[in-house]
């Protein structure tokens, strides 16, 4: 009796514990997915929600009219603007996520190698700058890279040129920001493997007469690369669709589909557009926030 | 170690913190021309707290913030449980995706989704009525509890069990052994997963922008508005003191969490 009675209890408590987050979860996260699919396949009008509706109930006949306007996907296909702007965005988060892992590899295997006592203190330095805000760290990249900026100005008096170069609003500017913002999401999950290996490994190997590179094709890197696909992913993802760097740095020199949707949504108020922006881009996403989540899912067990 | 890891090390540092200590450095600029050093001054920092739109804007924010790091801690918490103490539970795969997605979502693909469902919600319920504070933080919760996650998860794993089962062999009910055995012990990552869910709500431009409403600007929203015409001073001085308390509050939840596991 008292054995049942734990046994609701249990089931009870479960229901209790998991019902909030799964509801939240489903109707603000993956619910919220189903509206962008079907104002994608709406027209944009003048009014106020500037879409039209897909059902219409015709209350004459007692029948509900649906009718999914394949118009927007269409456009995106037609005009190149949208196909440019998705392979940009391609191009941009593919080499930052290499410079990131080139950059980020040795900066977190040299914390992970550091004495234990100092690691704390590093991986606070290495968190402060992402627990301040994004837009105002991409914004001092202005004060750094305009035509009067500190770095022309370091350049300029160093003599390493004659006259001020343009950094800002170029391609450069793009990926200096993107790598700036992102290379902690790298690091943080490459260390968190990196310091978890068995060093005994590495000693068995130099013993072996491994030199110290070959030891670290052999050992280091490939027993790493779980934090390497968790840091890759962490960066390609979110870069894609990228809007606060590309707006305040790149000016026109690159084009990336965040900032066209923003454009699409804000600017031309063309909300079924931007949506079926949204729903390609989540298309192209799916293997790779698979990839992420299976590898979030192997860590857990 | 190697002279290379050394180098790496220092040379990642210095590329992370350069750009901050230039804007440190701006903001005590006496010259309204940011190149130009016209001495030391406090002058953008008076300008700061006189200026009655970002005060109201910082405001918006500090009350989004602290009510998406409640919202979005409770959430991350039952999560961390469910994931860590009730094994193989039906639906166990979609959930650990919901929740683990928004780490990685595109911001405008959060924001342009939260926007239309709020909108499709009202034509079809009522609710909400118009956007504003209350949908902005609906969105912070949905994305910030995924890192609350995050954060407590491992340390909810990695926890003595042991102590849970003695509590409840001497029977202690399943929340009397939460609140007085578990919460203890976990307090640490709590705190953390909540400071993080507030800076990433103080924070957020993106989603914000979607789900606004008029008379909702937050910080974010009111910076992003001024640097994008020119560069002016007193955002500086802003965010010199956004820096202060971001490392304040890093620094305490480190210490924090050092003591407790000492």
């Amino acid at each position: 009796m008292s054995n049942l009675y734990r046994q609701i209890q249990a089931r009870m408590g479960k229901t209790f514990v998991l019902l909030p987050p799964y509801l939240w979860m489903f109707l603000f996260f993956l619910l919220p997915f189903g509206f962008v699919l079907k104002i994608s396949f709406s027209e944009s009008i003048i009014a106020s929600p500037p879409f039209a509706a897909l059902f219409e109930y015709d209350a004459d006949e007692g029948i509900l009219n649906a009718v999914f306007r394949l118009f927007n996907y269409q456009y995106l296909i037609e005009d190149s603007l949208y196909f440019k702007a998705y392979l940009g965005s391609f191009k941009v988060a593919s080499i930052s996520t290499v410079i990131c892992l080139l950059i980020g590899y040795p900066f977190a295997l040299a914390i992970a190698r550091s004495p234990k006592a100092q690691q704390p203190l590093l991986l606070l330095a290495l968190m402060l700058p992402f627990w301040t805000s994004l837009l105002i760290r991409v914004y001092a990249w202005i004060g750094i890279l305009r035509q009067d900026g500190v770095l022309n100005n370091i350049l300029l008096w160093v003599g390493v040129i004659d006259e001020p170069l343009l950094l800002l609003q170029t391609t450069f500017a793009t990926y200096v920001g993107v790598v700036y913002a992102y290379l902690p999401f790298m690091v943080l999950p490459l260390y968190a493997t990196l310091e978890k290996q068995d060093l005994t490994l590495l000693e068995a190997s130099r013993d072996l007469g491994s030199s110290p590179i070959r030891s670290f094709f052999d050992i280091t890197l490939p027993l790493s690369l779980a934090g390497i696909i968790s840091g890759s992913m962490l960066v390609f993802i979110p870069v894609i669709g990228e809007f606060v760097i590309p707006t305040l740095l790149s000016g026109e020199s690159t084009l990336m589909i965040g900032r066209v949707l923003w454009t699409e949504f804000f600017n031309n108020r063309d909300w079924p557009v931007a949506s079926a922006v949204a729903i390609i881009m989540l298309a192209v996403l799916i293997i790779p926030i698979i990839i992420f989540q299976n590898q979030q899912a192997k860590q857990e067990g | 170690m190697p002279r290379f890891l050394k180098f790496s090390l220092w040379a990642g540092f210095a590329f992370l913190y350069a750009p901050i200590f230039v804007l440190i450095a701006y903001s005590f600029n006496a010259s309204r021309r940011g190149s130009v050093w016209g001495g030391f001054s406090t002058h953008w920092y008076g300008e700061l707290f006189r200026d009655e739109q970002i005060l109201s804007a910082a405001w918006v924010s500090l009350q989004i913030g602290v009510m998406s790091a409640t919202g979005a801690t409770i959430l991350g918490v039952l999560a961390a449980i469910g994931m860590v103490r009730f094994g193989k539970f039906r639906g166990r795969t979609l959930f650990a995706g919901m929740m683990s997605a928004p780490l990685v979502m595109p911001e405008v693909i959060t924001g342009i989704s939260l926007l239309l469902l709020f909108i499709s919600a009202e034509q079809l319920f009522g609710w909400p009525a118009g956007r504003g504070m209350m949908t902005i933080t609906i969105a912070h919760i949905t994305f910030c509890s995924a890192f609350v996650l995050v954060v407590v998860q491992p340390r909810m794993a990695t926890m003595d069990q042991s102590l849970e089962e003695a509590s409840r062999d001497l029977g202690a009910g399943p929340v009397t052994t939460f609140l007085l055995v578990t919460l203890p012990v976990i307090f640490p990552a709590i705190v953390s997963g909540w400071l993080l869910a507030f800076i990433l709500s103080f924070d957020d431009l993106v989603i914000a922008s979607f789900t606004a409403g008029p008379g909702s600007t937050t910080l974010p929203m009111l910076i992003f508005s001024k640097i994008k015409i020119a560069v002016s001073p007193d955002i500086n001085a802003l965010a010199t003191i956004i820096i202060l308390i971001a490392a304040l509050g890093l620094v305490a939840a480190m210490l924090l969490s050092r003591r407790r596991t000492d």
